[in-house]
């Protein structure tokens, strides 16, 4: 700790930061633009200027950048200087020189950093009489909109999207007055990450699209934490909404997994809540045609449905712990089904398994940056979880850290540890049978089939513990270079092994698993991560059920009479004739879900569920760490929670009937998770991944909506001129209103929007860390329910090695191997109902060898028929697969799965 | 005595005094310009409107009575829905003040007399006019650096045509 003087106050501070970070912490109000926590200083902008003294003596003082200057002990600066005060004046005066005159008509209007600067510069009338530069703006796609004009060239947008997220499509043009930020020509942004910009850009240049078309004000909106629901990886996001509809999603920080930044699927892929593929009302099949009818209705179906014979429940990893909970209490462990065939589940119960039994450490996200050596095996992470993807393409930074540190060079001094990081070589081992955005920072990329990776894997973890399985008839090649990665990762102080089921593979996982616990024998830091599919798939696999084989036995046999299904789609689990049969096999179906999906027409009772935004509920992220969404929209009568109309339907059946009798009893989500917590002990610490529905804050609700909301007495007048009282939220410690507390300090499961006096914009979030870039004032959000092992991979208690090393793969005569084309945007079920994600998503191809495309079009024969696709070689893919897309082309698409292809010429795809 | 005598002298004098009392409805009081009565939503010169729904009339308003909703026709910024519940306004003023565009105006109308309270909440079309109120001149879009149909980037006021970004000049 160093103590430094601001303006004659002594404040505690870090000493490995600069004085911008130092003023901040202290909470003293100093502007700044071109700065991030994450991205480091460069001192573009100059607005950061104080005013530093050598010594107590000193009174003339001299003018620094705050942001390029580290912190020194006993540092003597002054804000409030007035030459270092009329120095900021003079800077934002010449930024706002060529602003246009647009703030009413800009989306970043409310909470806009520059907005906050100006105000707190006191830069309030226009003294330039002459005339404004202007720009023309560019489409930069369905995502984010652009407006030049509005620009102050703190150069944040392309230090971010280049250095950071690593895109190449967004640049700086032209020179001094006339410089530009944007593409090369119009057109949309290739990066996974380009809605950020949203959030760093500090004026209104780069603004969100979609939330543009729905507009409102960020102080009109009511807010509530929440959880990403379009991938394992269990991103914290802020959902905005008014007027009961759900308007945008904001990142939300958390120090050990998201921070700063949310890929785009998470950001815009919300859209499906306010799609019209919505259910609103309980529909009934009446004479084949599905008629809503009223809640009451729905239910007595229920109770004569069930009534005549046995009920099987069918749960979804997509849906919250509650959820799938409240069916299991419904229906009994013994008929309680994950919803995921035999190879999906036990592709996440092994990936379970191999968590707790690792030696080593299991990393954040946050942790995984701090990785010298990092090897994916198997795994197109930048497409199945996005946000862990650009965790490693930091990691790749680590060596010029350390050069860095050599040189005595702040870490935050961005330019300059960047220039020193151009030389310094990549620690990142890339192992995947198709290119992922990660091959251009990777010191070695590697194409095979998902079991020749996995062979190659084992050689690795055998080089580096000779304890574990060798693997015979390796070729040449691949041993020398399992001994050369095996080498990197041996020398690495934090190596992190990176693998998931993406191809279906076990073999992958278990091989990741042995290299990580063969590290794990010479340093504890070695880390394993393992990406799962959807957002609730580890607390599926906690939980336990049966697979969808098993249900379709059981229905064949006719012991099923109802099936209850909650937000699964099945047709992306079963083919078609599986469906069909089902469906023909089991009198009854319901389907609980938010979104009319391809099954539902099979359901002779569709009820309409809430979606992640209009409930509240509990997921596990692939890291098994529990998380709490909250509810921001209060939607209208027959649409709850997914557990409250389980429990409606429980209620409508024989009490004697029921499993577990407290099913009725419960008031709120916290009994649901007391329950949950006694039946399932694993699961037990899920019930504090957030605070209860009774928690107060001096006595208090919190408030979900900001001081200011606006248009109380008139929002529903043309209803009935007669005020309402907010919706009760009996399941959350927020109040829906204005009226309650709210404080940088509350716990960091419950904030729902950051600001601070003059603080308006996202940046208001320093005021609610402890320390900038650590960790929240109020602790943490969510709880870890995997905990690293106390079991060793040490002589006296050797790990046990997985010993089935697969067989290497011979490519066929007749058939190809078709490996799944797993997209940002295309793969995932609900942000393809998403208008803006379903914009962004191209159409399906099947990509083949760049040696095998003798035309243009091939025809894939899958068991469900021929898809007649256009080629698209694929650089380094091995010989003999095809890249199919999955649930585009087949909508159920398993894997691993051998089809013929046809139309391909001779020579090339064939040995 | 005598007091009482004189009050009621000067009582009977006020019957040959100027009337304070105005003869309302049939005769109407003078009000000026800028009283604040009934709220309207007016037009540019050239006849589109004002409001560009920027929500600042509606968070300035003490009692929250104003609410509306942003949409978009070719650039330029319009409320979907411009709702006031006039049950509820209490004529302050504020949004006036707050409005950056002059869309939102106050006039001296104050008949507004409703035996029923929901006839008092007023639609976008019943507050919009057909003319710019009190400031005849003034249109925003001329003002603001985003372009409209007939108004190209960078033929604001005070605004260069745009930046040729293939020039090497400096």
């Amino acid at each position: 700790m160093t103590t430094i003087h601001i303006d004659g106050r002594d404040c505690q501070t870090r000493s490995d930061i600069n004085l911008l970070q130092a003023c901040l912490e202290a909470e003293a109000n100093l502007p700044y633009f071109c700065w991030h926590p994450e991205l480091g200083s460069v001192g573009a902008c100059r607005q950061c200027a104080v005013k530093q003294f050598s010594g107590p003596e000193d009174t003339k003082g001299r003018i620094v950048m705050a942001c390029m200057t580290p912190v020194s002990e006993n540092a003597i600066i002054s804000i409030d200087d007035p030459e270092a005060r009329d120095f900021r004046a003079g800077v934002i005066e010449w930024m706002m020189v060529n602003h246009p005159h647009d703030c009413p008509v800009c989306e970043e209007g409310g909470e806009c950093h520059l907005q906050d600067m100006t105000v707190m510069t006191g830069h309030n009338t226009r003294r330039y009489r002459f005339t404004k530069r202007t720009h023309r703006n560019q489409d930069l796609g369905p995502l984010v909109k652009h407006e030049m004009n509005r620009c102050i060239a703190c150069y944040r947008c392309v230090r971010f999207y280049r250095d950071y997220a690593g895109g190449d499509d967004l640049a700086a043009f032209a020179s001094h007055d006339n410089v530009y930020f944007g593409r090369a020509e119009d057109g949309t942004l290739q990066n996974a990450f380009s809605g950020n910009l949203v959030e760093i850009c500090p004026t209104g240049v780069f603004t969100d699209k979609p939330f543009s078309a729905s507009y409102t004000r960020k102080w009109d909106m009511r807010g509530a934490p929440s959880v990403c629901v379009h991938c394992a990886v269990g991103c914290n996001t802020i959902v905005n909404a008014r007027e009961e509809t759900l308007r945008r999603v904001l990142n939300r920080y958390n120090t050990d997994i998201n921070r700063y930044v949310l890929c785009d699927r998470g950001r815009f892929g919300h859209g499906f809540v306010n799609a019209p593929t919505r259910i609103r009302t309980p529909l009934r099949a009446i004479d084949g045609q599905q008629v809503p009818v009223p809640m009451a209705d729905a239910l007595t179906t229920f109770a004569r449905m069930a009534a005549k014979g046995r009920i099987a429940g069918i749960a979804s990893p997509r849906a919250a712990l509650e959820t799938c909970f409240s069916l299991h209490a419904l229906v009994g462990p013994e008929h309680f089904s994950t919803g995921q065939t035999q190879q999906e589940q036990g592709c996440t119960e092994l990936a379970h398994t191999l968590l707790t039994r690792h030696p080593g450490a299991l990393p954040t996200l946050h942790e995984m940056e701090s990785a010298d050596a990092v090897l994916v095996l198997g795994e197109d992470v930048c497409a199945t979880a996005p946000r862990l993807g650009l965790s490693l393409r930091q990691s790749v930074r680590q060596a010029s850290f350390h050069t860095a540190d050599n040189a005595r060079v702040p870490r935050w001094m961005d330019a300059a540890v960047r220039t020193l990081g151009s030389e310094c070589p990549s620690t990142l081992h890339v192992l995947t049978p198709a290119p992922t955005d990660l091959d251009s920072v990777a010191a070695e990329t590697f194409r095979a089939t998902p079991d020749d990776i996995a062979r190659l894997g084992f050689a690795i973890a055998h080089e580096i513990d000779p304890s574990a399985p060798p693997v015979t008839d390796l070729t040449p090649d691949d041993a020398a270079r399992a001994a050369r990665i095996a080498q990197a990762l041996k020398a690495a102080r934090k190596p992190l092994v990176v693998s998931g089921m993406q191809y279906g593979s076990p073999a992958l996982m278990q091989a990741a698993a042995s290299i990580a616990a063969a590290l794990a024998r010479a340093t504890s830091a070695a880390s394993l991560s393992l990406v799962l599919p959807e957002c609730n798939s580890m607390g599926l696999a906690m939980m336990g059920g049966l697979p969808l084989e098993t249900v379709m036995e059981r229905a064949r046999a006719g012991e099923i009479s109802t099936l209850v299904i909650v937000e699964n789609d099945l047709t992306r689990h079963l083919d078609p004739t599986d469906v069909a049969e089902l469906v023909a096999a089991v009198p009854n179906i319901v389907v609980l879900d938010h979104t009319m999906t391809p099954l539902c027409q099979h359901a002779s009772l569709v009820l309409p569920i809430a979606a992640f935004s209009e409930c509240s509920g509990t997921l596990v992220s692939q890291e098994g760490r529990a998380q709490r969404f909250f509810q921001a929209v209060f939607p209208p009568a027959p649409i709850q929670a997914g557990w409250r109309w389980i429990q409606a339907l429980a209620r409508s059946l024989d009490p004697s009937t029921l499993p577990i009798t407290g099913l009725i009893d419960w008031r709120d989500l916290d009994d649901v998770l007391a329950t949950l917590a006694t039946a399932f002990p694993d699961l037990a610490p899920a019930v504090m991944a957030a605070p209860e529905a009774d928690y107060r804050i001096h006595g208090e609700k919190l408030r979900s909506q900001t001081y200011r909301a606006s248009g109380r007495t008139v929002i529903r007048s043309f209803i009935s001129v007669r005020d309402q009282p907010p919706p009760a939220s009996p399941d959350t410690p927020f109040s829906s209103s204005m009226e309650g507390a709210y404080e940088p300090d509350m716990p960091g499961a419950l904030v729902p929007f950051y600001q601070t006096p003059a603080w308006n914009s996202v940046q208001a979030l320093n005021r609610f860390q402890s320390e900038i870039g650590g960790p929240m004032r109020g602790g943490p959000s969510g709880i870890r329910l995997l905990s690293p092992a106390e079991n060793q991979n040490t002589e006296a208690q050797p790990y046990p090695y997985a010993t089935d090393i697969p067989a290497p793969y011979v490519p066929q005569a007749d058939t190809v191997l078709v490996l799944p084309d797993t997209r940002l945007f295309g793969s995932e079920e609900l942000s393809m109902f998403s208008p803006p994600i379903m914009a962004r998503s191209s159409a399906p191809t099947l990509g083949l060898p760049a040696s095998a495309t003798g035309s243009d079009r091939m025809v894939l024969h899958l068991e469900d028929g021929p898809h007649d696709l256009p080629v698209e070689p694929v650089p380094g893919l091995p010989e003999g697969t095809v890249l199919c897309p999955t649930h585009r082309v087949a909508r159920a698409f398993r894997f691993p799965r051998m089809a013929r292809l046809e139309g391909l010429t001779d020579g090339g795809e064939r040995p | 005595m005598f007091n009482t005598l004189r009050t009621l002298f000067l009582t009977a004098l006020h019957a040959f005094h100027r009337r304070a009392t105005v003869q309302y409805p049939e005769q109407q009081p003078y009000l000026p310009p800028r009283y604040r009565g009934r709220i309207i939503l007016s037009r540019d010169p050239d006849g589109e409107e004002r409001c560009v729904a920027c929500n600042l009339c509606a968070v300035a308003c003490p009692v929250d009575c104003i609410s509306l909703q942003k949409t978009e026709t070719d650039g330029r910024w319009r409320p979907e829905y411009f709702r006031i519940n006039f049950s509820r306004c209490i004529f302050c003023g504020f949004c006036e003040e707050a409005c950056p565009t002059y869309a939102i105006q106050l006039t001296p109308d104050f008949e507004m007399g409703e035996y029923a309270r929901p006839n008092l909440v007023y639609e976008k079309e019943d507050l919009l006019i057909s003319g710019t109120g009190k400031y005849p001149d003034y249109s925003f879009y001329n003002v603001t650096g985003i372009p409209i149909p007939g108004k190209e980037r960078g033929a604001s006021e005070r605004e260069r045509p745009p930046i040729d970004l293939h020039s090497l000049l400096p």
